[in-house]
């Protein structure tokens, strides 16, 4: 599966004319006076796929959140598929329509079956007929592996099983961009790996990722590059191979060491 | 812990752990205290029921003679509070329910308070939940108002000023509650909104309005509101009213409204958000059917309240229910018979309100299974 991905992968970096599919430059951001996001600098072009990790505050999570402007950076800018944000509103509706968002809580709607939890966004964001979007849906919902969920209530499934739909969700409105945001840090040891299972499947498919996530195996299966944040700041980019094996500097050795000790 | 008892399987709890028998072991008969005051209450009960079916039944008069004086009620008179007088009943009912309207047009206020209740049974079932209700409202609504005043279809004018009884406390219990309740979402949405001036705007009205008594705002409504308008303009005193009561009840609904935003998950929002759905789809395919359904029991018991506060109206003289019920007995014949009016009287209230609470009981379980694995 991965040579030819990464064959894939290496064709569309070398279109190197198209816009990068994400960009931050010298952004900045605080809540009150804790500076949260320190000059992140990032650029992913399209077809890329990018872990993000680091120790707990340290911004990884504000950052992710501030490319689809659920948080709003004071400094820099951020442009997504050639789109910079700003308060333009029309803007922003037009980049969150492209950019699909997985959050550690889910965050499915209770109140709707898993099928009108997939097919809501394509109905009122692409008016899409009910029909055509149901199929899509199902399709999705097959995708991830839950076709037979369909009409039941997200309350009713388990957390990977929720996690799973929340993706298929996600991708019901064929984005360009997925964000995860720590996607299995909820979840039971036993549940994570259905989840990564269906991740690496799409990673495969050649769909740009962002990823938030502790798991290493993960980093090292899928990642064409990793970064490593601390206290707001990017400390080092690097393939899963540079920085796992080969750290540069004492921050990320530690961060590394502490992984390690926990797993 | 050996095989044969793993091996046994489940057993029946034994029977005097599960069924009736143990229940009344549990709850009423539990020790020697719980046994007496057991029986205590138990004697009072059955006692306040025996005297209280005496008076309503066994001792009640049900009618009494007439001749060219009037009804004669001496013999209600007679029983000196043993028994009730159910006459008075028979005899005011229609004044009560339909108070000063003209006594052979007495069908068209009934059939107005058929009509709404005939709109509460429709509104109240799911299946009819969709925009077509809406349509149903205005033209039943509309229905009722040619009924009331007439002057069309050969139906002869009766002025506001002549209505009163059960259609009186419909009108303002439903025109009330069904304008209310959106005003109290809008408010709700705009307290919590980004921009100053409209959060500013509706902290202000909620503020103002719970901050004064309801009575206050009906003599404000009633009095002082003419005072403003230009001479000539007249606004019906029933319709000043009820924008009184539209503002309190208002007021009131935002803020029950406003705890069921409070309780959504942040998490709601932002899935909502990162969809790309516009604010208003968001509002209302995610935020309210959620936020509205954890708050349907403190919703109803608002509901309830301002049921019963349509009764206030009457220190401006509209003849709601309550006050024709007061005015029957003015006349000399009936004078003190009261009870039995306010008894009366204080059914229909119980009819409704019991039939609103049972049925957001329904809802809630309904609307919540979601919640159920």
């Amino acid at each position: 599966m991965s040579a030819s991905a990464d064959l894939a992968h290496v064709a569309s970096a070398a279109k190197a004319d198209a816009p990068p599919a994400i960009e931050l430059a010298g952004v900045n951001k605080w809540f009150g006076a804790l500076h949260v996001l320190r000059d992140v600098n990032l650029s992913v072009v399209p077809g890329e796929r990018v872990v993000v990790c680091g120790p707990s505050g340290s911004g990884k999570s504000t950052m992710i959140r501030c490319i689809n402007r659920l948080e709003v950076h004071q400094e820099g800018r951020i442009a997504v598929e050639g789109i910079e944000l700003t308060d333009d509103a029309r803007a922003l509706d037009a980049i969150r329509r492209e950019v699909g968002m997985v959050f550690q809580s889910f965050n499915l709607f209770p109140h709707l079956t898993v099928l009108e939890n997939c097919t809501l966004a394509p109905i009122w964001v692409r008016r899409m007929p009910k029909k055509d979007a149901e199929e899509l849906a199902m399709e999705l919902l097959a995708r991830v592996k839950i076709p037979e969920q369909a009409l039941k209530y997200p309350g009713q499934l388990s957390g990977g099983q929720q996690q799973r739909v929340a993706i298929a969700r996600a991708l019901c409105m064929r984005p360009k961009i997925m964000l995860f945001d720590e996607p299995t840090s909820a979840l039971d040891p036993e549940m994570i790996k259905e989840v990564l299972d269906v991740m690496v499947e799409l990673a495969g498919t050649g769909m740009t990722m962002m990823v938030v996530t502790h798991e290493m195996g993960f980093a090292r299966q899928v990642a064409d590059r990793v970064v490593f944040m601390d206290q707001g700041e990017v400390v080092e980019v690097g393939t899963p191979e540079q920085v796992f094996n080969a750290p540069k500097t004492d921050r990320l050795k530690l961060f590394l060491s502490q992984i390690l000790r926990g797993h | 812990m050996s095989n044969a008892s793993i091996s046994k399987g489940p057993r029946k709890p034994p029977i005097t752990a599960v069924g009736p028998i143990a229940w009344v072991r549990a709850n009423l008969f539990s020790g020697w205290l719980s046994t007496a005051v057991t029986l205590a209450l138990g004697y009072l009960l059955i006692k306040s029921a025996l005297s209280f079916v005496d008076w309503a039944f066994v001792n009640a008069i049900w009618s009494v003679p007439s001749n060219a004086q009037g009804p004669q009620t001496q013999s209600c008179r007679d029983l000196q509070g043993s028994g009730a007088c159910w006459a008075v009943i028979g005899e005011k009912h229609r004044f009560m329910l339909f108070g000063t309207y003209p006594y052979e047009q007495h069908w068209r206020p009934a059939l107005a308070c058929v009509l709404f209740v005939a709109l509460y049974v429709i509104s109240a079932m799911r299946r009819f939940w969709r925009w077509e209700l809406a349509l149903i409202w205005v033209g039943m609504l509309t229905a009722i108002g040619v009924l009331m005043w007439g002057g069309v279809f050969g139906l002869s004018f009766v002025p506001q000023e002549r209505w009163g009884g059960l259609p009186i406390t419909l009108i303002l219990a439903t025109f009330g509650l069904a304008f209310a309740f959106p005003l109290s979402i809008l408010v709700a949405l705009g307290r919590r909104s980004s921009l100053p001036a409209i959060k500013v705007l509706c902290v202000l009205y909620v503020e103002l309005i719970r901050g004064v008594p309801l009575i206050s705002l009906l003599f404000m409504a009633s009095v002082m509101f003419p005072l403003f308008l230009p001479e000539g303009v007249n606004i019906d005193k029933l319709l000043r009213a009820q924008i009184a009561f539209i503002l309190f009840a208002g007021a009131y609904l935002a803020e029950v409204v406003r705890g069921g935003l409070q309780a959504l998950p942040k998490g709601q929002y932002e899935a909502a958000d990162a969809m790309g759905l516009s604010f208003w789809h968001k509002t209302g395919l995610i935020i309210m059917p959620q936020a509205l359904r954890m708050v349907i029991p403190p919703l109803v018991n608002t509901f309830i309240g301002f049921f019963k506060d349509t009764s206030l109206v009457l220190i401006i003289g509209i003849f709601d229910l309550l006050t024709a019920g007061k005015t029957a007995i003015v006349e000399p014949a009936w004078q003190g018979f009261g009870v039995e009016v306010y008894v009366f009287i204080g059914s229909i209230y119980l009819v409704f309100c019991y039939a609103m609470s049972k049925y957001s009981r329904g809802l809630e379980a309904e609307l919540n299974r979601h919640r159920h694995r």
